[in-house]
């Protein structure tokens, strides 16, 4: 496959190329930061059997719109095609950061609301140009239910997954293949020093489910998969609970 | 978390399970995370506090999502990669393309950097050294925030510290390595026991010369003529007529599901496993083809295996020492373990080659023995009882397992300490570094060379 990744220098993102390469898909990195992204691709490329195609790269912001497009097409040039769309890209910041600073909260949910749609957007265009594909995008557990800790943050995912099950209903007939992947609680720098929940997860065991869900075209898929169960019984509690609830 | 759930207060604990106090901030950036922390911890295998935070200090730096590789030459066999890489992905990536490193521990949840810091040495010690043999150059983040790179010509003194120096001289960022060729994917081993110490180590000294790969189980229950009875496991690589041309299916992991009562600890428990385990080995050499796994890391099948040690905890014994200068120093720290009732479960028996290069590496020419030990009231006192046999010896401790030892005991186990010491306060002046296990060992010693 052809695939183009935003946000895979780290995280579950840096987890899925990783699991992308070493079974010979084509990739193209794009993020923020020129050195991570080489560093990355130099990571990827020599996991990859010898023989192996490469792992490119460019720079796109997910705060700058404008380029979206340009990157997008960059990448599309370089594979020769396009197959699918990964965005692992997004900020997170804990409730009572953002509760005290409205720089970051506009600034969170711009990128992870306003921003992460206009890219999937231009991505999406592009794949139904060449016949469909699928888009691949990270949501969170956060998005299914408001709650204490997540209040903002859970916003701007649950936004997202709207969006994203809209765009499903709309160009699934068109070839377009969405897959929301809904993680839980994982061990990541973005996670690092927060109190661990029951059910906690490793990056790696989220990206292998998530390539089987891009392989079958999964539309929703929750990793670590107990977090299905988990945020059944969370979306099914009394509101009077949850107002009482600490989570 | 509901209101009547408090969040506990976090704590660390290596791998025997003693915690305190304490979290570990994982990034891939490791640089950005360990610049304002004492210490960087890998994955967690040392037994001890080696990688706990010091007093004062609640957070050390995680390097285990740091594992970018950065350089493969297959010509050469030469690989450079971030030091929270870990030996199982290095086994995974790199085996198959005929590659395998020249030491390697008895787990694989290890990373290059605590393989460094550890200096860790394998079951071909005899033949191969530690690690730190295989080390071409580090690069280190120092306690001013400077990131130098060192090897045996550039800062020579920083690289040798930093070899064994548990991640006291600064936090190890990138390590490169040379791996070895292997010709298969396979192990051939032959397995034999033997009914006493001395046969048993006359037969690793002979099984040295033939095999790569050597390590003994030994029994620590028994006494009298069966004192120190073992069975010998002796390894190489197959050859490729030998082995199947297929790489050896994956393993799958089991959980150890609970922490084990303390009577599944009890004198006659331990003594009918051992008894079990040695009569069911063969009297005759047999062989087998076995994966690397199973050969190297047979405890790895069996997830948070520690919880077989209970809810105290356990700490592991290995010491080395100078059998050949002293005949029979193994002969008489067995026989002080029996008298003093400390032994478990099977304990593992090995000699050791050529010194290492690190100024504290762990191994020196001699027999290495290793015994788990269940925290119990009195498992302090029988380290202390231990150490002076040893000192005594003139052996040593191995730092990646030790979390009882006093800084007493250790300035005795150690001659080379002041030397070590001062080359650490030359990279750390203001003493920035740390962790538990230096507040412990080095405290009294680390005052003293100050002042000098």
């Amino acid at each position: 496959m052809k695939i183009v990744l935003l946000g895979a220098t780290k995280g579950m993102g840096r987890a899925l190329a990783r699991r992308f390469a070493e079974r010979g898909d084509e990739l193209y990195l794009l993020g923020r930061d020129a050195t991570e992204l080489a560093a990355a691709a130099r990571d990827l490329a020599t996991r990859r059997p010898p023989g192996g195609a490469r792992v490119e790269h460019g720079e796109c912001d997910l705060e700058a719109p404008d380029d979206f497009g340009s990157a997008l097409d960059a990448a599309i040039s370089a594979l020769g095609g396009l197959d699918a769309v990964v965005v692992t890209a997004g900020l997170f910041a804990t409730q009572d950061r953002l509760e005290a600073d409205p720089v970051l909260r506009r600034r969170l949910l711009e990128v992870d609301f306003v921003r992460t749609i206009e890219f999937c957007e231009a991505a999406r265009e592009r794949l139904l140009a060449r016949g469909g594909g699928t888009l691949c995008v990270f949501g969170s557990v956060a998005g299914d239910r408001g709650r204490k800790p997540v209040v903002l943050y859970g916003a701007a995912k649950a936004g997202l997954t709207a969006y994203l099950e809209g765009l499903d209903h709309r160009f699934h007939a068109q070839g377009l293949r969405v897959v929301t992947v809904k993680p839980g609680f994982v061990r990541t720098s973005m996670t690092a020093g927060l109190p661990e929940p029951p059910f906690a997860g490793e990056a790696d065991d989220v990206a292998a489910r998530v390539v089987r869900a891009i392989d079958r075209g999964w539309p929703v898929v929750y990793a670590p998969p107990i977090w299905a169960m988990v945020m059944l019984a969370v979306r099914n509690l009394p509101r009077a609970l949850m107002r009482r609830l600490g989570f | 978390m509901s209101p009547g759930l408090r969040t506990p207060a976090p704590q660390l604990s290596g791998w025997g399970r003693l915690p305190v106090p304490g979290r570990e901030i994982r990034s891939e950036d490791l640089a950005g995370v360990a610049r304002s922390r004492p210490l960087t911890r890998g994955l967690g295998r040392s037994y001890g506090d080696a990688s706990l935070p010091p007093a004062g200090a609640l957070e050390v730096a995680g390097s285990a999502l740091a594992d970018r590789l950065l350089a493969f030459d297959p010509e050469t066999g030469v690989l450079r990669a971030e030091a929270g890489l870990s030996l199982r992905e290095i086994l995974r990536l790199f085996l198959p393309r005929g590659f395998w490193p020249p030491a390697s521990p008895g787990t694989a949840f290890v990373t290059l950097g605590g393989m460094v810091a550890a200096d860790v040495h394998g079951k071909s010690h005899h033949r191969d050294g530690t690690f730190g043999r295989h080390v071409r150059s580090l690069r280190v983040l120092l306690a001013d925030g400077r990131v130098v790179d060192c090897d045996r010509e550039t800062h020579p003194g920083l690289f040798r510290a930093t070899l064994g120096g548990m991640g006291l001289t600064g936090h190890i960022l990138e390590v490169e390595l040379t791996l070895q060729r292997v010709p298969s994917a396979w192990i051939v081993e032959e397995r034999r026991r033997y009914d006493g110490l001395d046969a048993l180590l006359a037969a690793l000294r002979a099984a040295a010369a033939d095999w790569p790969y050597t390590v003994a189980w030994i029994d620590t229950l028994s006494s009298g003529n069966a004192l120190g009875r073992g069975i010998l496991f002796a390894g190489r690589w197959a050859e490729a007529g030998e082995a199947p041309l297929f790489p050896p299916p994956p393993r799958r992991r089991r959980r150890f599901p609970v922490d084990l009562p303390e009577w599944c600890l009890s004198p006659f428990a331990v003594r009918t496993f051992n008894a079990l385990l040695f009569g069911t080995a063969p009297a005759r050499p047999q062989r087998r083809l076995l994966s690397p796994e199973q050969f190297f890391y047979p405890l790895d099948a069996i997830e948070d295996w520690n919880r077989m040690y209970g809810r105290r905890g356990f700490t592991q014994y290995q010491c080395v020492l100078p059998e050949s200068e002293r005949p029979g120093a193994t002969r008489r720290l067995l026989e002080l373990m029996i008298e003093l009732g400390g032994a478990s479960f099977l304990s593992v028996l090995k000699d050791m080659g050529a010194e290492g290069e690190g100024m504290l590496s762990f191994p020196r020419p001699g027999v290495t023995v290793a015994v788990d030990l269940p925290i119990r009231p009195g498992t302090a006192a029988l380290v202390a009882r231990l150490n002076r046999l040893v000192a005594d010896e003139g052996g040593r401790i191995y730092l990646a397992k030790d979390a009882l030892s006093t800084a007493a005991d250790f300035a005795r186990l150690e001659p080379r300490l002041p030397a070590f010491l001062a080359e650490r306060a030359r990279w750390d002046p203001h003493g920035r570094l740390g962790s538990a296990m230096s507040d412990r060992l080095f405290a009294p010693a680390a005052r003293g060379s100050q002042i000098s």
